[in-house]
């Protein structure tokens, strides 16, 4: 009679308990540093916001306690992301309607998917030495040799991957049956495929996208030695084919100073990249949450 | 009858709009064959801007460590060596983590909401630059565990990994940081998998008296291994590569130690390193290194896929 009441002495419900609490104790010490990091960069961070930092130049490193501002580096990240987005978004748009509509399980598709993982697992800093390889030292464009162009290229190799397999899982959750109806109406492929599959997976196909983007803007590795950094305005169409600065080369450089000014203003920087980077994030997971919400009604 | 064959007559599609389709599909073809083409354009380049060094060093380049441009003598060993003990030793802190982590979040020790939370704020983890991680273990993470190591050495400097005088940057920051980088794709990984595993086995389970962990341990775990086995290699990829964060923690020293208080090198910290002033055979040496460091990659990438697929749940 006593054994079915639940005896606290005995050894498989004191494993339990040791084990519930390490699996807590897990759980606490992979959160935590989240916390930390995050209100750490913003308290240090954002204490460092001012107006002149959005519109002044960096100084060059030295005893300036004056460091100056990000607005090269905050334009030049917007510029090289915009630059990635338009090479990869078409590309790897094009490249998942093809796996998801017309190749579907075939052997080509499964090389191709299969191409896309491993391009995904590349290390960012080999894409950076290939585009260097492929497009700085040759100096084929237009014999620039360090560019924001060049950076923003290498940026796309790495966006592609993420591109195409949004592009094709969202594909293939829209219904069969509305391509059968529109074919059956005597639509073409591409008409099924721009008028009535596009569109329906646009909200996650968008999603997946520019949650690539924001993990593209942080990266810096491909861009050391792409696009290099710059202390001057971007005035021009023309400093695309010239060193151009972007707010992680920015904290990479000034992290690695000496200096406190700087040192000061890649804080802010970071401050700029993680809120707009976790506010994307955030967003795209309410957007996300949303769908599922009105979906299932 | 007559009416009928009119109604027929355009049954054909338009020349125009069949040769639309026939581009569309085309330039799709073309767009996704790229990926391809981008990859093995990677390996070749890669290998072919490397073929000086390796032609001059052969695999003498991996098990020696002078890397000195100014004699033009160049040996990966000491970056290489520092590549798989850092990811490998964060990657054997990451698991248990991670995978209690998982634990965690699948199991109803808590209301859903909080493993919710819990579980999305890993993942956001996952989506900080790296850059930012280095700038915070520059500044946070090397004080605060300073006073640690200065203990570590004091009390166990007797064991090689830690018999160097902890200055400043090295390469156990180097490894813990990885082991924030980690936690996220280890984390969700496995919460996927154990996720997938489905109810019924659980309740098997507890219907034969087993206990909650005895359940975990020996059902749902196994069940979902090969799924956290594939996670576990994504992320040792990912470390592998990894370049920002740790270039900025681990102190950037090509001069070989066992010991993990002293600062080291990995493949991908000294590209970053020295690509950009490098000249000559050194560059051609570097490229040599960036390829080690992506058959790597592309070895344990493409072992995850195999193990996915192989071991994939068949429930």
């Amino acid at each position: 009679m006593n054994s079915l009441y639940y005896q606290k002495r005995l050894s498989r419900n004191i494993g339990d308990k040791f084990f519930t609490s390490l699996s807590v104790i897990c759980a606490l010490i992979a959160t935590l540093p989240l916390i930390f990091l995050v209100t750490y960069i913003l308290i240090k961070g954002g204490s460092q916001i001012t107006p002149e930092l959005f519109t002044l130049e960096p100084n060059p490193p030295g005893d300036d306690l004056d460091a100056g501002g990000i607005n090269p580096a905050l334009i030049g990240t917007l510029i090289i992301t915009t630059i990635a987005s338009i090479i990869a978004i078409p590309v790897g748009v094009g490249g998942g309607i093809y796996l998801a509509e017309y190749s579907k399980g075939g052997a080509f598709s499964r090389f191709i998917r299969f191409g896309v993982n491993v391009l995904a697992g590349v290390p960012s800093i080999i894409a950076g030495v290939f585009i260097y390889a492929l497009i700085v030292s040759t100096k084929i464009l237009f014999g620039s040799m360090y560019s924001g162009l060049a950076g923003g290229i290498a940026l796309s190799i790495l966006m592609l991957p993420t591109v195409i397999k949004t592009t094709d899982e969202g594909l293939k959750l829209v219904p069969n049956e509305l391509r059968y109806a529109s074919l059956g109406v005597g639509a073409s492929m591409y008409t099924t495929i721009l008028k009535v599959t596009l569109p329906s997976a646009f909200r996650s196909i968008a999603t997946g996208v520019v949650l690539g983007i924001a993990r593209a803007a942080g990266e810096t590795a491909p861009l050391i030695f792409t696009a290099l950094f710059s202390y001057y305005y971007i005035t021009g169409f023309g400093d695309l084919f010239y060193e151009m600065g972007s707010l992680a080369v920015l904290i990479y450089n000034f992290a690695l100073e000496p200096y406190d000014a700087q040192n000061k203003l890649a804080w802010a920087a970071s401050f700029i990249l993680v809120l707009s980077i976790l506010s994307v994030n955030i967003f795209s997971r309410i957007l996300a949450a949303f769908t599922e919400k009105t979906k299932r009604v | 009858m007559e009416e009928k064959l009119t109604l027929f007559k355009n049954r054909k599609r338009f020349g125009i709009e069949k040769n639309i389709d026939i581009i569309f599909k085309n330039t799709a073809l073309v767009l996704s064959s790229l990926v391809a083409i981008i990859l093995l354009g990677i390996i070749l380049v890669v290998f072919f801007q490397s073929f000086e060094s390796f032609s001059r060093y052969g695999l003498k380049f991996i098990v020696t460590s002078e890397w000195n441009p100014v004699k033009d003598e160049y040996g990966a060993f000491t970056a290489i060596y520092g590549t798989l003990v850092t990811s490998f030793l964060s990657l054997l802190i990451t698991i248990p983590l991670g995978v209690g982590t998982a634990i965690f979040i699948t199991e109803d020790f808590v209301p859903k909401v909080f493993r919710e939370i819990i579980g999305s704020f890993v993942e956001l983890l996952a989506a900080i630059p790296s850059v930012v991680l280095g700038l915070w273990a520059i500044f946070v993470m090397e004080p605060f565990f300073r006073a640690f190591f200065v203990f570590l050495h004091n009390f166990f400097g007797w064991i090689p990994l830690f018999s160097t005088e902890p200055t400043g940057r090295n390469s156990l920051l180097a490894i813990l940081i990885l082991v924030v980088m980690l936690l996220p794709i280890v984390t969700s990984i496995a919460r996927d998998s154990l996720n997938q595993v489905p109810k019924k086995l659980r309740n098997a389970a507890y219907g034969i008296g087993a206990s909650r962990w005895k359940t975990i341990f020996s059902v749902i775990l196994p069940a979902a291994l090969s799924g956290i086995m594939a996670g576990v290699l994504l992320a040792l990829g990912r470390a592998m590569g990894e370049t920002m964060a740790v270039t900025m923690i681990i102190g950037n020293s090509n001069a070989f130690s066992w010991s993990l208080l002293s600062p080291g090198y990995t493949i991908s910290s000294m590209l970053a390193n020295q690509f950009g002033e490098a000249d000559g055979s050194q560059v051609s040496s570097l490229f040599y290194a960036a390829f080690v460091l992506m058959i790597l990659s592309l070895v344990v990438n493409i072992f995850a896929q195999w193990l996915v697929k192989k071991f994939s749940l068949k429930y």
